[in-house]
């Protein structure tokens, strides 16, 4: 029987099999930050332990970072005092660092893949869920806790059990005006915010192989947010491309023998999954949430439906209170104060290219405040030569310097209490952009369009 | 990590489904470096009011309710994989959480901290919140070894799973990192077999 593409690459990294089951699975990369790190480096001091494999560790300081004024030293104590720790354990266990200031700084699963540090066949974790966005170029890819971040450091190992396999298929065209963003919220929608729990999702079908790398990696981004661990999409010539010439990219010879490896990995045309979903790209509206968890979502013409007959009301209704909405309600036409473009979802040079082409000439609506936070210092270079940082801010969006921003409510970019607003990031939980603030997860086309509109619009009737 | 054998305590009820991380400990206090006091800040913003007064209508600040038992609705502790969220029940004091469904990375942070996840029907969960109900005293019993949860008053009981590898590093208080470090030399070959 044939193999999967996740069979393919997890087989390969398994360093040894302990009995009932559990593998030890051989790290190839690891991404640290300065939020989930601290305590494992504690880890090894109080065993007297060195880290394992230096090399195969690059840290970058973006969560709790402020997106303004980074030349000067950060304003919040705390705050100055975690990043400061971070530079502290790199010097201290010589790990790579692309910290504040550093031309590589930006969002951790930005930065992989922009450096060529993320490549087709890697197995990657970082203590961040989402770090199931490398999946995009075909590598096994997940968030862990920081006690697993310490096993990495220690032995570039993890004790994993393997998770069973599921596949969702995308085939058609997709309608102008939706992104991939709609694609995974309209995938979440339909399986849930607990569907894919236990499982690696393989990504494919027509409308995803023609998906650019950055849309990609959009979608698998969000693979976590309806519970699976992690998505992948076979590296296909798009994945080559991208990588080849990047910072830490094998060169000349060493490329062409690792992309013709590249090139193998691909689920078999035999092989099983333990689970299949297919979609019809058709059939996909520009999408928003209207709740407390990203699986509650809808196409942005439809009305936020009743509680579901077999859920907790309970639940559904604490959450569209605290959202302010109402069975029946419409998110169309809903005015919306705050805009945020940017997170590890859709900050890179495309999403900012395709906001700013949307934005150009026009003027943000008077009562919205909008955000553009560029996902790494090279992403807000290339913008800055491309012009766009000029473009928003004629539009009058804020146009910031790298990292997490208003995803988390962690650092200074938080939303009031009770604001409405359209976010490209990912999570759209009770207090996560602020405490009380109202998050609706959307596209940047939805995003950019909902800021001039000043209310929630839909993105195929936008010009 | 502590030992987990068995716990007999009273339970306390949560009956909301889909507790994501970011409720268990909000990311504004994710920014200490070490992995105490996270307990102070457990469901910060049901818990408490802006300016730190408690709510009175949330579970925590019911003197009715207490335990070592924290029984909450399906899909628990998804989201974000910050393991802060395991050290804040841990450090206000639970050492067993119930639910008809975790999340995968928060299950696998519990475990590697000391912190009991039992996965049980969801009937099974109703029939808990029933029994909290009728009576906030109810005894349960989180029997590790015989991978039983037990609703004392009425004996009702079921199984739960557990991974046989983790269930020998809970019962005896041992880390994966232990038994990595062990693996050294197994690692080492593995990486020299890569390489030719």
């Amino acid at each position: 029987m044939g193999k999967t593409l996740f069979d393919k690459i997890w087989d390969a990294h398994v360093a040894h099999q302990v009995e009932g089951g559990i593998d030890v699975l051989y790290i190839d990369r690891h991404y640290i930050h300065e939020v989930t790190s601290p305590q494992a480096f504690d880890g090894l001091r109080q065993r007297g332990i060195s880290v394992f494999r230096p090399e195969r560790t690059v840290a970058t300081a973006d969560h709790n970072v402020p997106t303004r004024n980074q030349h000067l030293p950060i304003q919040e104590e705390l705050s100055r005092f975690q990043v400061d720790k971070l530079t502290e354990n790199c010097e201290a266990f010589g790990i790579r660092l692309y910290g504040l200031g550093h031309p590589y700084q930006g969002i951790v699963h930005v930065i992989g893949p922009e450096l060529g540090l993320t490549r087709p066949g890697m197995t990657i974790v970082c203590g961040d869920s989402h770090t199931s966005t490398h999946g995009a170029f075909g590598c096994i890819a997940f968030g862990i806790g920081t006690s697993q971040v310490e096993q990495v450091l220690a032995t570039q190992c993890l004790m994993q059990k393997k998770p069973k396999r599921m596949r969702i298929t995308v085939d058609g065209q997709l309608q102008p005006g939706v992104l991939s963003k709609d694609i995974i919220l309209y995938i979440i929608a339909q399986l849930s915010a607990s569907g894919g729990t236990g499982y690696f999702v393989e990504y494919a079908g027509s409308a995803i192989r023609s998906l650019s790398m950055e849309a990609r990696m959009t979608i698998c981004n969000m693979s976590i947010e309806m519970g699976a661990r992690g998505g992948l999409i076979a590296p296909d010539e798009k994945a080559i491309e991208y990588v080849r010439g990047r910072e830490f990219a094998p060169q000349g010879a060493d490329f062409e023998e690792a992309a013709a490896y590249w090139q193998s990995l691909y689920s078999d045309e035999d092989a099983q999954f333990d689970k299949e979903y297919h979609f019809r790209a058709e059939d996909i509206e520009p999408m928003a949430t209207y709740g407390t968890n990203p699986g509650m979502g809808i196409g942005v013409g439809q009305a936020i439906p009743e509680p579901p007959a077999n859920g907790n009301t309970h639940t559904f209704l604490k959450s569209l209170e605290y959202m302010g909405f109402r069975p029946g309600q419409k998110l169309l036409g809903h005015p919306v104060n705050y805009v945020f473009i940017g997170s590890c979802t859709n900050s890179r040079i495309e999403d900012l290219r395709l906001a700013a082409a949307y934005v150009k000439g026009k003027k943000k609506a008077e009562n919205v405040n909008a955000m553009v936070v560029p996902g790494s210092k090279q992403v807000e270079k290339q913008a800055r030569e491309e012009g766009l940082d000029r473009i928003f801010r004629e539009a009058g969006f804020d146009f910031r310097e790298p990292g997490c921003s208003a995803c988390l409510g962690m650092n200074e970019d938080k939303v009031p209490k009770g604001e409405y607003c359209v976010s490209t990031s990912n999570r759209n939980f009770e207090g996560r952009q602020g405490p009380g603030a109202r998050t609706i997860l959307a596209s940047p086309l939805t995003a950019a369009a909902t800021a001039i509109a000043g209310r929630i619009v839909d993105a195929r009737e936008v010009k | 990590m502590e030992k987990f054998e068995k716990l007999r305590s009273t339970a306390v009820p949560l009956p909301i489904e889909e507790v994501d991380t970011d409720q268990i400990i909000p990311a504004r206090f994710l920014k200490a470096t070490t992995r105490e006091g996270f307990g102070d800040n457990l469901f910060r913003d049901w818990r408490f009011e802006p300016d730190g007064t408690p709510r009175q209508d949330f579970i925590l600040n019911n003197p009715i309710y207490g335990g070592q038992i924290l029984v909450a609705g399906r899909n628990f502790g998804c989201g974000s994989s910050r393991e802060h969220a395991a050290w804040a029940l841990y450090d206000y004091g639970f050492r067993v959480v119930v639910s008809s469904f975790f999340a995968d990375i928060f299950r696998g942070n519990a475990l590697n901290n000391g912190l009991l996840p039992v996965q049980v029907p969801e009937s099974f969960l109703q029939g808990i919140f029933s029994a909290i109900e009728a009576d906030p005293k109810t005894q349960f019993l989180a029997d590790l070894e015989a991978q039983r949860f037990t609703i004392e008053a009425t004996g009702q009981s079921t199984g739960f799973d557990i991974d046989p590898y983790k269930k020998m590093c809970m019962l005896n208080g041992y880390d994966d990192i232990d038994f990595l470090l062990s693996l050294k030399d197994k690692i080492e070959t593995f990486e020299q077999s890569r390489k030719s």
